[in-house]
């Protein structure tokens, strides 16, 4: 049988497969479930500060609104002493996951102030989080910003939280930067302790009938893989921090394929929500199954193997490879 | 013992007193004492236990008359138990009263005293509640203050134990039971104390109970009745004397000394007031001052009334009194005198016959009325009284307080009278409702009540719109204990949240000499002062104010508050008032940010932190100029060309002057002329819609959604517009039926509350900018003035031929003139489209009840009523009797136009020969089922009175007072589900038994709307309301499916959002329907906590998760051999929290029981599915199956 092992965020985890942020993460059953099935380690969903602000918000707003504005009808509801709202469902969750899984429990965090990801990155270590993950979600719409500016925010923010808590910190990002390599060296200096490529964005879609925007997520399949590898066969040797892959890991191939490129680890949602959280098994099982037709004694044995600094044509990752393939390119007949 | 300080209300402190002494609370709502039965159930909600560290159940009951009957029960079974209430509550709890004395049970019944509805309704503070539970043998014990409140809650519940006798606590409603004030909190320590154990054990010894059984209730005969109701005369001897040892055991450990009867003023006094309750606080002021100055004068505070001890009564009075001056805040019409005149009357006269006064002859005694609903009662007024008192021949049962011009009752008194302390600060605050200025204010109070060692006493006046209201917070502290129960007349701090009040309040009115005055302009200091008119410029000059402007909006658009901008105001206040010193203020003010919205998250807490930091750099002090050179006038409350009842009667009363207006001026039965909201131009809102008319495509479904009618439409000839405005918009009208003429939608711009539902059901987009629609939310102030000119434009346009429209047609329906416009409702209220499209549909021939709610508020309160008249005069007639009696009060309505009706068809026949056969053949066939029918039978009785004026025979005069009976009318009963689904119920169902020709509309929120949201039996289940602090845990009452088995009656449930074509085929169908018809409408409301625009969305979601489902059951069908039942809406599309979790009521049982909300909701989805397969078999029923009922067979 082929070791497994990796290590990521400091963590020596059994296998590289993880259960990235997903909605199954949001229930205990469910971590268990993917625990059993064989995941290494599991990513919370993330505790969205913005939600929080604006649950706050909107409880005060319709709290407040027509209070004391007609005799009779002082208030609309009972304000009751506690409510909860805030962190405290999120943490009680960390806490959980944590009592009741044995595998590591890395927490997610979206944030919008400095002072929310370093309050909360702070509240989320407490709660006994093995690592925090900061889901950095910003879409720069001021034309007036430039992308130096946007950078320095990543940076900054990563260097403040870093400051402020002991457990390791994974940055998982967008693919939208004019410079990965720049970017991902600069959260590196920043003390990232890993990179998570990529995020996946809600992207709008439209409603002809209605003329309205509608959010869509659809989910992920292998062919957005393949964007991730190239990025990450680029970086590797190139940053100190770990990297994982997110986004298009369905199969075996998928989680060879990360590791290939140079990946600590592969991580999955999409496939767990089309299969249900057993599925792990399968794709573990059928992980061993090919090292062991290809015979590859380790994953540590393939990571990076096809990086662009360790494959026969680093071109092939840059201009010329493009070239090549429009070149290639042949209409169906 | 150290002993809290805590600042709240009255209410607040007798349920505090009143939830740690008993056992079983039964509640029900009523203003102004609904607040002790919320605060009750959160309590309990909370796990807060009573004394004996057991949580007190609170259940909410159907009625008042509910609520005593299961107290009386709760007594019965040996519980501790209380109930709160107010006015009609209190009637309805009369007969259990009766019971609960005649058996000697101890409780204590505490009310927030209110006046009865008589000529009107009124939710304000007097004593003709009181009163009239005089005869049932409850103990009558008054409070007069917020910290009295406290202390006789527990002194009655102490002596009630011991003496067997029932109370009735009872301070005054609003002036007491919403009055906040610093005061000492007792302590659990204090109740032990008070409460002796062995006499509660005593009490739950005389229960029902099967281990001894007893029989309590029985029926007796002439024989024994009469000696068996003389048998309780010892206990209510011993009452006074118990309640004394009580105070006196009260007062051993708390140091406040009360006694039955508390005489206050000079030892020597010639002229005494007596008096109950809060005005007795003011007359003690009054006296403090007068005695200071070298007056012989004293009052005597009466504090149990019932039973009164003629002993202890003469006791207080002092030796010296000449004249006696008793004072009621209540009117008995025809009595002799008013109840505690006539007491003190009877009392002296039995003292000096006995020989027990401490005078030998009699002092002579006069009696006034004061105060009716909450009417003001100053220190002058007391000051008047006492004059009266000295004069050789003084008025006797006089009033004070108002001008009766009339019978001329009233004492005269000099306004500019004063006994305020110059140590004490008054502060007004001029606010909107929805600016928070009111909740900052009771923070204020708090902070100065607990941080400081000032007195501090806060008092907020309302008016009676639910949309735009203002509010006037009166604030007075420093060291002296505030009595001063009336309002502020010479504030030193005046503050003026709202800009546009200075041209339509007298905001300055009550500025005293050098007092400050702070106003929220969006005008810096170097420019507001051209921009105020120039009365308020003068009043700043005349009384040398200093004036200080900040731009409040600015600071909470800066800052995320929006317009709540109450601690940015609140900020200023403490900056200028200088009440404590700046940085305290501050960390004051911080600090009760903290406690207040804490609990709802930091972002609320450090949003309201980032607008007080951000307060003081906006803060600027106005140089004020010498002269004043305003051009601005402030605007009259009613323009000029209102008919003169609006101008001397109602205008008065809009500008807030309504105290000055004399008796004369009123009518005497409590009728007002209808359609006077025209001329009330409130002018609240900041936008309003504009029409595209080249994108609108002429649906009307912005006319059918405007809850305040401010949206009109008229097809008209192109001859119409001449003379229009250059502005006014018209366009091809698009019908087939009506080619070549124009079109236009017109909005009033003045009266619009700008809830942009309009906007919201607007079905058109722009092509090339979506986000336009072919209605759109404009600012108001840049086009009011050629909107006001087209809008009235407008309205000289013919009105567009009923005759010729369809009326199943909503397109057609818009063009008809709605006749109820310009409510009070709140902006996007639900109710009033319902409302307005009845009117519409039948107004000009529909008699209206209305039960007591929403309803008949923005239906009737003062000073301007809604419902109006069309071009021919005819319009709806209407009329609120009571909350409970409404369906009954209809039904009685109804049988009059029939009996009137049937009458008049027999006087037609009997005088045939003089009227001629074809015209009585014409009448008694009429058919009037369309609108063409209806105008034919109106053209036919005209011709019938034309005949029959001048005939001088009783039957022709006789048939001419009867006569409008022959045209159909339309009789409605409107009410909300508080009504139909409780208090109203059992009368509701009988009046659907009885086959009459009425049309029921039940307006339903949900909950209580009018009273602050509390549960109804119409309150889903899962959903979070007062009454319901954890999330109500039964499901929803099916009023249709209780109706729909009596067969004859129509039953629909509408949602206009969802389908407005389906709620119009129920009106026509309901109308038409001769038999009884309920439609049952859901209304969104402000107390299901959203933003009403989605109102109609959400309407959508409630019918497509099926939690509304669609139907109307009409009997008319049955006789056609068809399937009565229609489901109008289809299978449950959505899970049910796609609909309920975008309201507060749902989402907050999350947020404060989160396991409670996860199981309610599973439950909840399984009513809606459990109740859709119901309506889904009901619908698949074979047509004709009710027809075909067979008789069963024989076994």
């Amino acid at each position: 049988m082929p070791d497994l092992k990796t290590k990521y965020l400091g963590l020596e985890l059994k296998n590289p497969v993880v259960a990235s942020s997903g909605p199954l993460c949001k229930d205990v059953g469910a971590i268990l479930k993917m625990e059993d099935a064989g995941v290494s380690a599991v990513v919370l969903h993330s505790l969205f500060e913005e939600q929080i602000n604006l649950e706050s918000n909107e409880l005060d707003r319709f709290l407040s609104k027509d209070e004391n504005s007609f005799a009779e009808a002082l208030q609309y509801f009972p304000d009751m002493r506690g409510y909860n709202i805030g962190p405290d469902g999120y943490l009680e969750h960390i806490r959980k996951a944590k009592e009741a899984a044995d595998i590591p429990v890395i927490g997610s965090l979206n944030g919008v102030s400095t002072g929310g990801w370093i309050r909360y990155a702070k509240l989320i270590e407490e709660a006994g989080a093995d690592g925090l993950e900061l889901n950095v979600y910003y879409m720069p719409t001021d034309p007036e910003l430039t992308s130096n500016r946007v950078e320095q925010m990543y940076a900054d923010l990563v260097s403040h939280v870093k400051a402020s808590i002991h457990i390791p910190v994974a940055v998982k990002l967008g693919p939208f930067f004019s410079a990965i390599p720049n970017m991902a060296r600069r959260l590196d200096g920043a003390g990232a302790d890993a990179l998570v490529l990529f995020n996946r964005f809600y992207q709008p879609d439209f409603d002809l009938e209605a003329l309205e925007v509608v959010p869509g997520l659809a989910l992920s399949d292998s062919g957005e893989l393949l964007m991730r590898l190239h990025w990450v066969a680029v970086l590797f040797g190139k940053v100190k921090a770990d990297m994982a892959i997110t986004g298009g890991v369905h199969t075996a191939e998928d989680v060879v394929k990360s590791m290939m490129a140079g990946a600590r680890v592969a991580m999955t949602t999409s496939a767990l929500l089309r299969h249900g959280p057993d599925y792990p098994a399968k794709l573990i099982g059928n992980l061993i199954g090919w090292m062991e037709k290809h015979e590859y004694a380790s994953i540590a044995q393939m990571q990076g193997s096809m990086s662009q600094r360790a494959v026969a044509e680093p071109a092939a990752f840059e201009r010329a490879n493009y070239m090549k393939v429009l070149s290639s390119y042949a209409p169906l007949a | 013992m150290t002993r809290p300080k805590v600042t709240i209300d009255g209410n607040e402190a007798a349920a505090y007193v009143a939830h740690k002494v008993n056992e079983v609370i039964a509640i029900y709502p009523i203003t102004p004492s609904s607040p002790m039965g919320e605060w009750s159930d959160q309590w309990s909600s909370e796990n807060q236990p009573n004394i004996w560290g057991t949580i007190p159940h609170v259940i909410e009951m159907q009625s008042e008359g509910g609520a005593s009957a299961s107290l009386h029960g709760a007594l019965q079974g040996g519980a501790l138990g209380t109930t709160f209430t107010s006015a009609q509550g209190l009637m309805l709890m009369i007969p259990s009263m009766f019971k609960i004395a005649g058996e000697l049970t101890a409780t204590v019944i505490h009310v927030a005293a209110r006046s009865l509805a008589a000529h009107a309704l009124s939710i304000f503070g007097d004593h003709q509640d009181v009163m009239a539970v005089r005869p049932t043998g409850f103990a009558l014990l008054a409070s007069n203050s917020i910290q009295e409140v406290m202390d006789t809650a527990l002194i009655a519940t102490a002596a009630t134990l011991e003496a067997r006798v029932p109370f009735v606590h009872f301070f005054d409603g609003f002036r007491t039971s919403h009055e906040v004030n610093n005061i000492e909190q007792l302590a659990v320590e204090d109740m032990r104390a008070m409460i002796d154990d062995d006499l509660v054990r005593r009490h739950r010894e005389r229960a029902l109970s099967p281990e001894r059984p007893v029989i309590r209730g029985t029926a007796q005969n002439p024989d024994v009745y009469f000696q068996g109701r003389e048998t309780v005369n010892s206990y209510y001897l011993a009452c006074p004397a118990i309640v004394q040892n009580a105070m006196d055991k009260f007062a051993a450990i708390t140091g406040r000394q009360y006694n039955l009867f508390d005489y206050v003023g000079a030892p020597d006094a010639e002229r005494v007031i007596v008096l109950m309750a809060s005005g007795a606080e003011t007359a003690h002021e009054t006296v403090d001052y007068l005695v200071g100055r070298g007056e012989k004068v004293g009052i005597v505070k009466v504090r149990l009334y019932r039973p009164f001890s003629i002993e202890h009564f003469v006791k207080a009075l002092p030796p010296t009194v000449k004249s006696i001056v008793v004072l009621d805040r209540t009117k008995e019409p025809g009595a002799v005198g008013e109840p505690l005149y006539t007491d003190v009357v009877t009392a002296l006269n039995e003292a000096i016959v006995a020989g027990a006064a401490p005078f030998q002859a009699m002092p002579r005694i006069i009696g006034g009325r004061y105060g009716l609903s909450s009417k003001e009662f100053t220190p002058a007024m007391v000051k008047a009284v006492f004059d009266e008192a000295g004069k050789a021949a003084p008025k006797n049962h006089f009033t004070i307080g108002i001008n009766d011009d009339v019978t001329h009752t009233s004492l005269d008194y000099d306004a500019d009278f004063s006994t305020e302390d110059p140590k004490t600060v008054r502060a007004l605050f001029y606010g909107l409702g929805a600016d928070g200025t009111v909740g900052a204010n009771k923070n204020s109070i708090k902070i100065i009540g607990e941080d400081t060692d000032n007195n501090a006493q806060g008092y907020f006046v309302y008016d009676s719109k639910k949309s735009g209201s203002v509010t006037i917070s009166h604030l007075r502290f420093g060291p002296k204990l505030l009595r001063s129960t009336y309002l502020i007349t010479k504030a030193n701090f005046i503050a003026c949240h709202q800009f546009s009040f200075l041209e339509k309040l007298d905001v300055l009115k009550n500025a005293g000499p050098g007092a400050v005055f702070l106003l929220n302009s969006q005008y810096g200091p170097d420019e507001v002062w051209d921009k105020i008119p120039r009365k308020v410029q003068e009043q700043i000059i005349g009384k040398k104010l200093r004036f200080y402007v900040i731009d409040g909006y600015a600071v909470g658009k800066e800052t995320g508050m929006g317009g709540r901008i109450n601690t940015i105001m609140q900020t200023c206040f403490f900056a200028i008032s200088g009440v404590l010193p700046p940085d305290d203020a501050i960390a004051a003010i911080k600090n009760s940010i903290k406690k207040t919205y804490g609990r709802r998250g930091e972002a609320v807490v450090q949003k309201n932190f980032a607008a007080v930091d951000a307060a003081l750099d906006h803060l600027h002090q106005v140089k004020v100029p010498a002269t004043a050179t305003s051009a601005i006038e402030m605007l009259p409350p009613v323009p000029a060309a209102a008919p003169e009842f609006v101008r001397k009667t109602l205008g008065p009363i809009i500008a807030g002057d309504g105290d000055s207006v004399p008796v004369s001026a009123f009518p005497v039965d409590g009728t007002f002329p209808s359609a006077t909201t025209q001329w009330e131009k409130r002018n609240i809102s900041l936008e309003i819609p504009e029409w595209d008319e080249i994108l609108c495509i002429q649906c009307g479904k912005c006319i059918l959604v405007c809850p305040h009618a401010v949206i009109r439409a008229k097809v008209y000839s192109a001859e119409a517009l001449a003379g229009a405005p250059e502005k006014f918009k018209a366009v091809e009208a698009r019908w087939k039926d009506f080619k070549e003429r124009k079109y236009t939608l017109q909005v009033a711009p003045e009266d619009c509350t700008g809830c942009s539902l309009c906007v919201e059901v607007c079905p058109v987009k722009d092509k090339t900018e979506p986000k336009r629609k072919a209605i759109n939310m404009v600012p108001q102030v840049p086009i009011r003035a050629q909107e006001a000119a087209n809008w009235d434009f407008f309205l000289s346009i013919p009105e567009t031929d009923r005759t010729a429209l369809s009326m199943s047609q909503v397109k057609d329906v818009q063009l008809l003139r709605p006749l109820f416009e310009f409510s009070g409702a709140c902006g996007g209220c639900g109710e009033t489209p319902y409302i307005k499209l009845m009117t519409q549909l039948f107004g000009d021939r529909a008699v209206i009840t209305n039960a007591t709610g929403c309803s008949s508020i923005y239906g009737a309160n003062l000073p301007t009523t809604p419902y109006c008249m069309n071009g021919d005069g005819r319009g709806p007639a209407w009329s609120n009797s009571l909350f409970e009696d409404n369906a009954e009060f209809g039904l009685g309505v109804r049988l009059a136009l029939d009996k009137q009706n049937e009458y008049a068809r027999e006087l037609c026949v009997r005088l045939a020969g003089a009227l001629g056969d074809e015209l009585v053949k014409g009448i008694l066939e009429a058919g009037q089922s369309n609108e063409a029918g209806v105008a034919a039978q109106r053209e036919r009785i005209k011709a019938l009175k034309g005949k029959l004026t001048g005939v001088n025979t009783t039957e022709a005069k006789d048939l001419l007072s009867v006569a409008d009976a022959l045209v159909k009318k339309s009789v409605w009963m409107f009410g909300g589900d508080g009504w139909a689904y409780d208090i109203g119920y059992g009368g509701l169902d009988h009046v659907l038994s009885t086959g009459r020709n009425v049309n029921l509309l039940v307006l339903d929120t949900e909950v209580y709307s009018n009273t602050g949201g509390q549960m109804s039996k119409a309150t889903p289940r899962g959903a979070v309301a007062k009454f319901a602090a954890g999330g109500k845990p039964a499901a929803k009452k099916d009023l249709a499916m209780m109706a729909i088995p009596y067969g004859n009656v129509y039953v629909a449930r509408v949602a206009m959002g969802a389908n407005d074509m389906h709620t119009l085929k129920a009106f026509l169908e309901a109308e038409a329907w001769n038999g009884p018809s309920l439609i049952i409408a859901y209304s969104h409301c402000i107390a299901h906590g959203y933003d009403l625009v989605h109102g109609l969305e959400q309407q959508k979601l409630a019918v497509q998760s099926a939690y509304w489902p669609l139907f109307r059951y009409n009997p008319a069908l049955a006789k056609d051999g068809k399937n009565p039942f229609q489901l109008d809406s289809k299978a449950p599309a959505l899970p049910l929290e796609k609909y309920v979790y975008n309201e507060t009521r749902y989402t907050m049982l999350i947020h404060s029981n989160p396991e409670a909300a996860k199981r309610l909701l599973v439950e909840a989805q399984a009513d809606v599915h459990a109740r859709w397969k119901i309506y889904e078999h009901w619908s698949k029923m074979p047509a004709g199956v009710e027809a075909k009922k067979e008789a069963p067979k024989e076994a």
